[in-house]
């Protein structure tokens, strides 16, 4: 398990980081928490030649309230977002769903950033930034954009970030009742189906994540919710790339798709 | 005076564990050594067209590149058991290679060793290696390996047969007596293939010394001496007194490190053709795609009651893989180590197993923790269960009604089964007794009625065990076709000053053989254990030895230990009467002191020590002294057994099982340190609740591993397991002399059928009547859509 070589270097801040990235381009990688990257290059999966670590870029590892919203850096691993008392308070859903990731050493070394911009369809945060309706934040070559949740991912390991573009910080509106449900992997213990819910008056919004190649929002659910759980019947419908696998094949996830979505409704109400 | 026998004794090596100073293979470092990465197949099953080595040759730091036409062509690493066809025909025994010359024959062959200054280098020449192949159809599945047109894995045969077995009575009896039953039960299913998963992945260093043309070799094996027999006498040729086979402290084996392995092989041959050392460390992932696995049968089986639930007959079909090439081990671990367990705990009157060995295109299959027992017990256990089922008589019950009645190897005689093999002593009835009481069987059953009421289901899963340990008369097994003897060698050195080293053949990896083995010198010595230090996995200081494998460190090298032990006794005893000036039948060995008998005239352990090396004043025609080796060969097995309970919760919704509980009774004999039975106990049923629940070794249509990672293969976590249970009972083992069965493996046997009798029983209402392990979350879904 000995990766390629490469030549590793730190960037002191998001301008930093960008030029760098312009610089080498493709041939060059960020690096946060290392955790979803390192393993790849081990496996010499992914080979940059350059790996452009942004862990200390100052002030990218903090969780403010700003308004209605609770803006979270993107370096914040996923053991301090699962102790901040701004999440936990605000955005308890991602309390809910940042303390099943992985294990305890998982935890405190991945991060937001990473997570969201390595897209792995078995990962938890997209669930929620889905069905919370958070911004992604970026900076690049051509400056600052928010993106929203619903159009950042768009496929297995795939997302709107331009090549020199960075997540700085991810951007939740605060939730009064959200909850977070996860059938994992008994291997690695990513999610075999997440499922995020969130309840605003009448409407829900729920949030799948580990069923299809991208993560969703599923709509049909949310049309056709009456105030129970009836509506999971809907989780998967429309998705034509169900992933299939020998923990799970296409139709024992979709069935689990529902009972999770089931539970979730049922949680919120 | 302080004893240690029977006493909790913390373990002494888990000081330098814990601490991180354990010395293991990957932790020496050699001046001038070089690192070494494989360039392996990606393909199953493939004809190798070319290989070129050209421009990897002349990346940074590269010493040497070596394919099979370089010289290590023409050898190969032997089989240690030959098991021939039933018709008489010789057992089919492939060359295997040390690396794959025209022919790949699993994922993860090695094609061509890349030695370089560092493991990064190696690596990186190792991806510059070309071999172009050319793909051909693959068959990992022994029953279909055994079909007509299936890929052949060796051309050389007319099919993938490696032999064809049987053992127990004769079959149209059985089948007689099957067809007059009145009722019979019946089961088809799949004792999956799993691997190993030492937490410390193979590691070796060879190292040649032009002075004195020597080598040694650093391995992670868990059995020195042998491993330096198969690479001298049969996988090198070279002589045995040159080479020296170090493997200091391995972090576990669980079967994976008892085989000659081709990289060991290589590595010594290479390292004197580059004249420096030479290290390899496996990765997780090559140690997933060529550590031998286990398991990997597909059973038939019918099982005949007649009307009172006594078994009548058993017939069992089975096809065993063998995988690409035959393992060390491997041939006799569905056939001697698993055939002749048969009997189980019940007095089956008529048995018949048939075993077809088939090769595949897989790594080797060989003995994994309880080799050919689990798989055994597997069968036995659910059969019983499902029969229990069918026939409406509680699971305990069946098991009361046919178990062997208690008998104590002394007063009564052996059990003499059907299937070759005489138990030494057994009381079955008291371990399930004891397990359904610590279970509390009646008030569960009530609470399970009392749950499906509520939609909640609950089950439990019984699982009556025996096993066979301490491996083996050398000339029983001789004649079964093991080419090798199964001895253990105990040599103890009482050092002028009383302090004693004790050198032994077995081979700790994680068993806790410093601690163990020195309480019960310590006691028969009457010292204190300090002064007791246990040597073990050097061959150029340990004399001989076989390792350690199917429990049998304790009964079988322990054994050979007290043997010696009690020559420095006996010799002990010349120079204390000498000294004493009383007669040796006057005199009697306690707390350390020769005493002459009904006086206070005494003479210790070490005074007599220093006399025996300081033989001034000394009985006349005595050699001075005190050191003996001894050799113990067993005139028996051992037969722990016990009873495993589990109780699980079902998730409706999903199909998850919760285990909730987990109850061990067994019976290992005589323990020398319960604190260290419990800790084999428990690592054994969670690797056994691991092969239940979680663990699979799957193949794609290709042959390609689709679970080469720890994200794709499900260990055991502590979450998974709720806190053992454990008791035990007491029946001695009336063959060896510290009365010991042995207990690394039972763990592992008892436990898996335990916890799917458990799924089974939990869904029994609902027309469930059996599922395929690994009871995933989606196999027991589908078992209860199916009943829909
Ligand atoms: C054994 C194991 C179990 C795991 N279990 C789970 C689980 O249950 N659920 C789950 O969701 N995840 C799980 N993970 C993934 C873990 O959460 C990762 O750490 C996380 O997904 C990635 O974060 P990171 O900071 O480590 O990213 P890195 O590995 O550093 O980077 C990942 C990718 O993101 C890019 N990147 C990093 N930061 C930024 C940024 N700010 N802007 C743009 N691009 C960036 C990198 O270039 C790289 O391509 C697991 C990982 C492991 C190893």
């Amino acid at each position: 398990m000995i990766p390629a070589k490469f030549e590793y270097k730190r960037a002191s801040s998001v301008s930093e980081a960008i030029s760098m990235l312009g610089e080498h381009g493709m041939d060059a990688k960020l690096v946060s928490g290392g955790h979803s990257l390192v393993p790849a290059m081990k496996l010499r999966m992914s080979r940059p030649e350059v790996l452009i670590d942004i862990k200390r870029i100052p002030g990218l590892d903090i969780i403010t309230e700003e308004g209605n919203e609770i803006v979270i850096g993107a370096n914040c691993t996923h053991t301090q977002v699962m102790r901040s008392e701004l999440v936990q308070k605000d955005v308890n859903i991602v309390y809910q769903a940042v303390s099943r990731i992985g294990d305890i050493q998982i935890r405190n070394r991945g991060t937001i950033g990473g997570s969201l911009a390595h897209a792995d369809p078995s990962s938890d945060y997209p669930a929620v930034v889905l069905a919370c309706d958070a911004k992604i934040e970026v900076e690049g070559g051509n400056g600052k954009r928010s993106i929203d949740a619903k159009d950042f991912f768009l496929g297995i390991f795939t997302t709107a970030l331009e090549e020199d573009e960075i997540i700085t910080a991810v951007r939740f509106p605060k939730v009064a009742n959200g909850t977070y449900f996860k059938f994992y992997q008994s291997a690695s213990r990513f999610a075999v189906v997440g499922v995020a819910a969130v309840k605003e008056g009448d409407h829900v919004k729920v949030g799948v994540t580990g069923v299809a190649g991208t993560p969703y929002r599923a709509t049909a659910v949310e049309n056709a919710y009456s105030g129970n759980g009836d509506a999971a019947e809907h989780a998967v419908d429309g998705i034509d790339d169900i992933m299939s696998d020998h923990f799970a094949d296409e139709e024992y996830r979709a069935h689990l798709a529902k009972v999770m979505v089931r539970k979730a409704l049922e949680a919120v109400n | 005076m302080e004893t240690f026998i029977g006493q909790p004794v913390k373990r002494r090596e888990d000081d330098r564990f814990l601490k991180g100073a354990g010395k293991y293979t990957d932790d020496i470092k050699l001046p001038g050594m070089t690192h070494s990465a494989f360039v392996r197949s990606p393909y199953a099953h493939a004809r190798i067209l070319s290989i070129d080595t050209s421009k990897a040759k002349t990346a940074e730091g590269v010493v040497a590149i070596y394919t099979a036409e370089d010289g290590c062509g023409a050898f190969g690493v032997p089989c240690g058991w030959q098991v021939d066809f039933k018709n008489g025909e010789t057992m089919r025994e492939p060359q295997h290679p040390l690396l794959a010359k025209d022919k790949i024959r699993h994922v993860g062959e090695a094609v061509a060793i890349v030695i370089a200054e560092t493991q990064e280098l190696a690596r990186d020449a190792a991806e510059l290696v070309q071999v172009s192949y050319e793909g051909l159809p693959a068959v990992t599945c022994p029953k279909k390996a055994m079909e007509p047109g299936a890929p052949k894995v060796h051309d050389e045969w007319e099919d993938n047969a490696s032999f064809d077995w049987c053992i127990g009575n004769d079959r149209a009896a059985v089948e007689a007596a099957l067809e007059k039953a009145h009722h019979v039960t019946e089961m088809t299913y799949k004792n999956h293939r799993v691997a190993p998963n030492a937490i410390e992945p193979r590691s070796y260093i060879a190292d040649y010394d032009v002075n004195g043309d020597k080598w040694t070799l650093y391995t992670s094996t868990q059995n020195p001496h042998l491993i330096r027999l198969l690479l001298c006498a049969f996988a090198l040729g070279i002589p045995e007194h040159k080479v020296r086979v170090v493997s200091y402290d391995v972090g576990g084996g669980f079967g994976s490190k008892i085989y000659h392995y081709t990289e060991e092989a290589l590595l010594t041959w290479a390292s004197k053709e580059i004249g420096r050392p030479v290290k390899w460390t496996s990765d997780r992932t090559e140690a997933f795609l060529t550590d031998a696995h286990g398991r990997d049968h597909i059973v038939h089986s019918k099982m005949g009651f007649d009307k009172d639930g006594k078994i009548v007959a058993h017939l069992t079909d089975e096809y065993c893989a063998m995988g690409a090439y035959l393992s060390t081990f491997a041939p006799a671990v569905p056939t001697y180590l698993h055939g002749t367990l048969f009997q189980g705990v019940y007095t089956t009157p008529l048995i018949h197993l048939n075993v077809v060995a088939p090769f595949t295109h897989t790594v080797a299959v060989d003995a994994y923790r309880g080799a050919g027992r689990p798989e055994a017990t597997y069968l036995l256990e659910r059969i019983m269960s499902k029969a229990a089922k069918e026939m409406a008589i509680d699971p305990a019950e069946l098991r009361f009604k046919n178990f062997i009645p208690p008998f104590d190897g002394v007063k009564e005689p052996g059990y003499q089964t059907q299937v070759a093999l005489q138990y030494d002593s057994g009381n079955y009835e008291a371990v399930l007794k004891r397990g359904l009481e610590m279970l509390g069987y009646e008030d569960f059953r009530m609470d399970q009625a009392e749950a499906r009421k509520n939609g909640k289901l609950l089950g439990v899963g019984i699982s009556t065990y025996i096993e066979g340990c301490g491996i083996a008369p050398s000339a029983v097994v001789g004649a079964l076709g093991a080419r090798a003897g199964l001895y253990e060698v105990g040599h103890v050195r009482v050092q002028p000053t009383g302090k004693v080293s004790v050198f032994t053949g077995a081979h700790s990896h994680g068993q806790g053989h410093e601690t163990v083995f020195a309480q019960f010198v310590a006691d028969k010595l009457g010292i204190s254990m300090d002064d007791v230090d246990i040597v073990h996995g050097d061959t150029d200081q340990v004399a001989f030895g076989m390792g350690t494998y199917g429990s049998r460190s304790l009964s079988v090298g322990g054994s050979a230990i007290i043997k010696s032990i009690d020559k420095i006794l006996e010799k002990g005893a010349k120079i204390a009467a000498h000294k004493l000036e009383a007669a040796e039948e006057d005199l009697e060995y306690a707390e350390g002191k020769w005493k002459v008998k009904g006086t206070d005239k005494s003479i210790s352990f070490g005074d007599v020590s220093l006399t025996a090396y300081v033989p001034h004043d000394y009985p006349e025609g005595l050699e001075p002294g005190l050191d003996f080796s001894s050799f113990y060969d067993p005139t028996n097995f051992t037969y722990p057994f016990g009873t495993h309970i589990a109780v699980v919760e079902v998730c409706a919704d999903t199909g998850k099982v919760t285990l909730q509980r987990f109850v061990a009774c067994d019976d290992v004999g005589n323990v020398m340190n319960p604190m260290i039975v419990d800790g084999q106990i428990h690592g054994g049923v969670v690797q056994g609740v691991g092969q239940a629940l979680l663990e699979e070794v799957v193949f794609d249509g290709e042959g390609q591993m689709a679970t080469g990672s720890y994200m794709d293969y499900a260990m055991p976590r502590a979450d998974d397991v709720p806190m053992i249970e454990t008791d035990r009972t007491t029946t001695p083992c009336p063959h060896n002399p510290l009365g010991v069965k042995g207990a690394g493996e039972a763990g592992a046997i008892g436990s898996t059928p335990a916890v799917v009798n458990a799924v089974v029983d939990a869904l029994s209402h609902l027309g469930v009547t059996d599922i395929q392990m690994p009871v995933t979350p989606q196999r027991v879904w589908k078992a209860m859509q199916s009943k829909k």
